[in-house]
């Protein structure tokens, strides 16, 4: 009864939103509308169910004297936003937004630019012109690197026109197959998972 | 120098000193910006989500349909205890059951017959002249990923084809998605030498 209920209702709902397609009816277009609406409702409600988590964890650290301050200050990062909020709403020029933007965003950012370090690094120790394929990413690197810095100009005044002809060319059709690819395992997966053969959202007994 | 500058310029240096190692300032910097990030989703997802989309249409114009996703909404919170956690599995079909009714129409038009579409069109080029380089790579590509049959004789070759423009994609995405974090990171360092430590203009 645990698995058979959600299994049928996993059908009915897939069955309804794949023939809503077809539909231009009101009725298909509500339905349409307020499953989408339903989907971002309970997207809300887990979001809460995973903060609760994060709280819970986080206090059971700290009574366990594991990284305290650490813990502490996430915790109070996390509370001062929705006191702010509530005390001076989110509108522009909000404490809020002054969060938002001298503390959240610049951090975000920064952490966003630290992986530039840490790619390259990577692509050092990796990137080894050992077989012709190696090779061939090697190349196709280097010259868009190479064509999107100011440096480029220096090797030759043709790179940008050579890294375009490679994105739109080479590169797109191999990304057009990609996309073939991923269009038809996902029409399987969401076929077995309508059906029911694909039960592993199901998580264990 | 306005106080908003210089806790963005310390929070800045705090996480860009992790380039060293790991330390308290940058671990400090993470808690925070972890539980920063955590407080705002929130408040956007209760104001945009919960205010706009449940809680006054429901309780202000009285839209009773409103009632099947707060229910669902809840049935998630099964989870916090054990015994009722095989509740939050309705909500979770009805999202899996929806999106993946809605994948298979979309899927097939987006991603397959739209893509074929396109390579079919540009079996001719700008000039009017025949070209077949975009399906035989195509064709190779999809041949690599084809594991039914061992990749030996006409397979095999036109599967390494494949292999050889999957090296080129990848290698273009990889100098992009380099060039965007490079990008993102001078922003980072013109906020800091202008903005924070005024030594260019």
């Amino acid at each position: 009864m645990n698995r058979k209920v959600p299994l049928a209702v996993c059908f009915i709902f897939g069955v309804v939103m794949f023939i809503q397609y077809f539909s231009q009816h009101p009725t298909a277009r509500f339905v349409y509308k307020s499953i989408l609406d339903y989907w971002q409702i309970i997207f809300a409600f887990t979001l809460i169910l995973g903060i609760i988590s994060f709280v819970n964890n986080n206090i059971s650290q700290i009574k366990r004297g594991n990284n305290t301050f650490y813990r502490i200050v996430a915790i109070s990062g996390f509370l001062i936003m929705p006191v702010v909020a509530l005390g001076w709403g989110i509108k522009t020029g909000s404490p809020f937004m002054w969060m938002f933007e001298n503390v959240q965003a610049p951090m975000q950012s920064t952490v966003f630019a630290l992986l530039a370090f840490f790619v390259a690094s990577a692509s050092y120790r990796g990137f080894r012109a050992r077989s012709i394929p190696a090779t061939i990413l090697l190349l196709s690197a280097l010259i868009i690197l190479l064509s999107r810095s100011n440096i480029g100009g220096i090797f030759s005044d043709y790179l940008p026109n050579i890294a375009d002809w490679i994105r739109n060319y080479p590169s797109m059709s191999a990304r057009r197959a990609i996309l073939i690819g991923i269009g038809l395992g996902s029409l399987t997966t969401s076929l077995r998972v309508i059906i029911g053969i694909e039960r592993t959202w199901l998580g264990k007994d | 120098m306005d106080i908003g500058t210089l806790i963005a310029g310390v929070l800045t240096l705090a996480i860009l000193s992790f380039l060293y190692r790991d330390n308290p300032f940058y671990k400090f910097a993470e808690s925070l910006l972890i539980g920063v990030s955590i407080g705002y989703i929130l408040v956007i997802t209760f104001n945009n989500t919960l205010m706009a989309l449940l809680f006054e249409p429901l309780f202000k114009e009285s839209d009773l349909w409103l009632i099947i996703p707060l229910l669902l909404g809840l049935l998630m919170w099964g989870r916090f205890h054990k015994k009722t956690a095989f509740l939050s599995r309705i909500s979770i079909a009805v999202m899996i059951g929806s999106g993946a009714g809605v994948a298979i129409p979309a899927m097939l038009k987006e991603r397959t017959l739209k893509q074929m579409s396109n390579t079919v069109v540009s079996l001719v080029n700008a000039s009017g002249m025949p070209d077949f380089t975009g399906i035989i790579v195509i064709l190779g590509v999809i041949s690599y990923f084809y594991f039914s049959r061992e990749q030996k004789g006409a397979l095999g070759k036109i599967a390494k084809v494949g292999t050889y423009f999957l090296m080129i994609f990848f290698g273009t995405t990889f100098g992009y998605t380099v060039m965007s974090r490079m990008s993102t990171f001078i922003g980072r360092m013109e906020f800091l030498l202008s903005d924070f430590l005024k030594l260019i203009h």
